[in-house]
């Protein structure tokens, strides 16, 4: 099945190539960040937001707007790319991230930050949140849908597991979840630190509705939320198969770029492998 | 005999009521709905009242995500598992993006009983009085506690409301006004001034009451809301009166006695005294049992309060 026409696939392609160079300019201008695992999420990032939420740069708090909670905040270079990219904040904001008194601040900040659905930066917190925002949605009998992700390593978090339950307890169709299963936390390898497999098991003893798919190819992310949409009575994860530092060679699978910036020849190298 | 009724029961009640007038309001618990008494709530209105399970962590990030979303959650367990439990949830996921969330603790301090150490919180104010952006609230009686329910629905903003377990004596005029933010002042007084929280209030009158036999006039405030604090009316009392002695069902450290310490050792330095708990866990037994146990009745107070004007002039 291919959902997305040649020409859809090539502009959703060239975003993911320009906001990966939006990603490693910021890091590089704020000599720090998390480019691992911005790299590793922005095509999920790119997906929802030119193909799949309904929202408004210019009416960011419209009530009716479906909503995004990045429980995996340290990559949130990542959001900050994407959002500039669609006009919800200037994109000069990217040069003041990470900087004092900046919009764009370590870890998303709501208060901050126009678009930011959601504060997070401490781990294993925003699966809680978007259950309580897709409550708010029936309550208010809105078709509008929750989106969240989370980190491989995040869920490690033992509140995660409160909230898968809530989210399966409710039955709430009407959030999609999606994890960056990129393999690699800050000490290294996830099956080496604390393995999470047998993971879709997990899910789905837990009531959820599981997915599995290449989290670099737009195909098959929007079949896999096209599914997720049309599943009734529980909610949907989507494990994303993807590389951490993906786009850049020599970052490819490296724990050493979880939470590190490159200097300026590691920059112009970056950057000339992703023309 | 005067009218006794526990403070969680006026919350259950007065949550109610708060329902039928408003249909944003959300309630949230964590299998504790009985005693919190938001069983009151979940009764009446099944689909606004979400039991999260033993899961109090989970419970707060909920209720920041119905926030979030422009619903007032109140969300309600006992002051050690909202407070300690939930911690970094209430600050990273509520306080820091200031979101409008009432935590309703029900069991808090000694008075819980007989469930002992584990479930008895006498550090949760000094918890949620550091958090920037969090209100602290701790009504004296069940009538303030309806008034202060009312005032927390009808502000902006992260709060944490302290209740209690048993049944208190009614000790505010219910004719008295509630404003958050505004200290009571009960009882004028020229000689000292006792500061009081919560159900220390009612035992503060009572010492007034005593110190007056002894020819000393005390000042009495009740101090509902810790955070922000009337830093204008203690400030006021303490430089009319020379002496002040605070009285909370709480830790002597970071609570009520911490924040009055703090105000008027920077502006205004008179001898303050802080009776609480003081740097202990506390036990099994009945309230009554544990308040003398742990220095909280009008004998103790008495005795600071003496220890106190006998200070004045040489702080």
């Amino acid at each position: 099945m291919n959902l997305l026409s040649q020409t859809d696939l090539e502009l959703l392609s060239s975003k993911a190539v320009s906001l990966r160079r939006d990603i490693l300019r910021m890091v590089y201008n704020a000599a720090s960040g998390h480019p691992g695992g911005a790299l590793s999420v922005i095509d999920i990032l790119v997906l929802l937001y030119y193909k799949v939420m309904r929202v408004d740069p210019l009416n960011h708090a419209d009530r009716e707007r479906d909503r995004l909670v990045f429980s995996k905040g340290h990559a949130c270079p990542a959001l900050y790319a994407v959002l500039a990219d669609r006009g919800f904040f200037p994109s000069a904001y990217l040069e003041q991230f990470r900087k004092i008194d900046s919009p764009l601040q370590g870890h998303p900040d709501m208060r901050k930050t126009p678009g930011v659905d959601f504060s997070t930066g401490s781990l294993g917190q925003g699966l809680s949140a978007a259950n309580g925002m897709a409550l708010a949605a029936r309550l208010d009998g809105s078709p509008r849908r929750i989106y969240a992700v989370l980190g491989d390593g995040e869920i490690q978090e033992g509140q995660v597991w409160e909230a898968a339950m809530t989210s399966a307890h409710y039955r709430l169709d009407n959030l999609t979840a999606f994890l960056d299963y990129n393999g690699l936390q800050i000490d290294g390898w996830v099956r080496e630190i604390k393995t999470l497999e047998p993971l879709a098991a997990k899910w789905r003893a837990f009531g959820w509705h599981v997915l599995e798919c290449d989290g670099h190819d737009f195909s098959a992310l929007l079949e896999a939320v096209y599914r997720a949409r049309a599943n009734r009575g529980a909610p949907t994860m989507i494990i994303a198969r993807t590389i951490k530092g993906k786009g850049v060679p020599f970052m490819e699978n490296r724990v050493e770029w979880h939470g590190t910036a490159p200097n300026r020849e590691e920059l112009a190298r970056a950057l000339a492998a992703l023309e | 005999m005067q009218e006794q009724k526990a403070t969680r029961e006026a919350y259950g009640q007065a949550l109610l009521e708060l329902g039928r007038r408003r249909n944003d309001v959300v309630v949230l618990d964590a299998d504790l709905s009985k005693s919190t008494r938001t069983s009151l709530f979940a009764a009446e209105f099944p689909l606004r009242f979400f039991n999260l399970g033993i899961a109090e962590a989970d419970m707060m990030g909920t209720a920041a995500g119905l926030a979030a979303s422009g619903y007032i959650p109140f969300a309600s367990t006992f002051g050690v598992f909202a407070t300690g439990r939930a911690y970094d949830q209430i600050r990273n996921s509520i306080a820091y993006p200031r979101l409008n969330v009432k935590i309703v603790a029900t069991h808090t301090g000694v008075t819980v009983g007989e469930d002992g150490a584990s479930h008895q919180a006498l550090e949760d104010i000094a918890l949620m009085r550091v958090l920037p952006n969090m209100t602290v609230v701790v009504p004296a009686d069940a009538h303030q506690t309806a008034q202060a329910v009312a005032a927390v629905a009808a502000y902006d903003g992260p709060v944490y409301l302290r209740l209690g377990r048993p049944k208190v004596p009614a000790v505010i005029p219910p004719e008295q006004p509630f404003h958050l933010g505004k200290g009571q002042l009960l009882r004028p007084g020229r000689d000292l001034t006792l500061v009081a929280t919560g159900i220390m209030v009612g035992v503060a009158l009572e010492t007034a009451a005593l110190l007056q036999a002894e020819g000393l006039e005390a000042a009495v405030l009740n101090i509902h809301t810790i955070k922000p604090l009337d830093g204008e009316l203690l400030l006021e009392q303490a430089a009319r009166t020379g002496a002040v002695v605070t009285a909370e069902e709480h830790s002597i450290y970071g609570g009520l006695g911490g924040a009055v310490a703090e105000l008027l050792g920077e502006n205004c330095p008179v001898p303050v005294l802080r009776v609480g708990v003081r740097d202990t866990f506390g036990q099994s037994g009945t309230p009554e049992e544990l308040m003398q146990k742990y220095g909280l009745t009008a004998q103790d107070l008495l005795a600071s309060a003496r220890r106190a004007v006998e200070r004045k002039g040489k702080a």
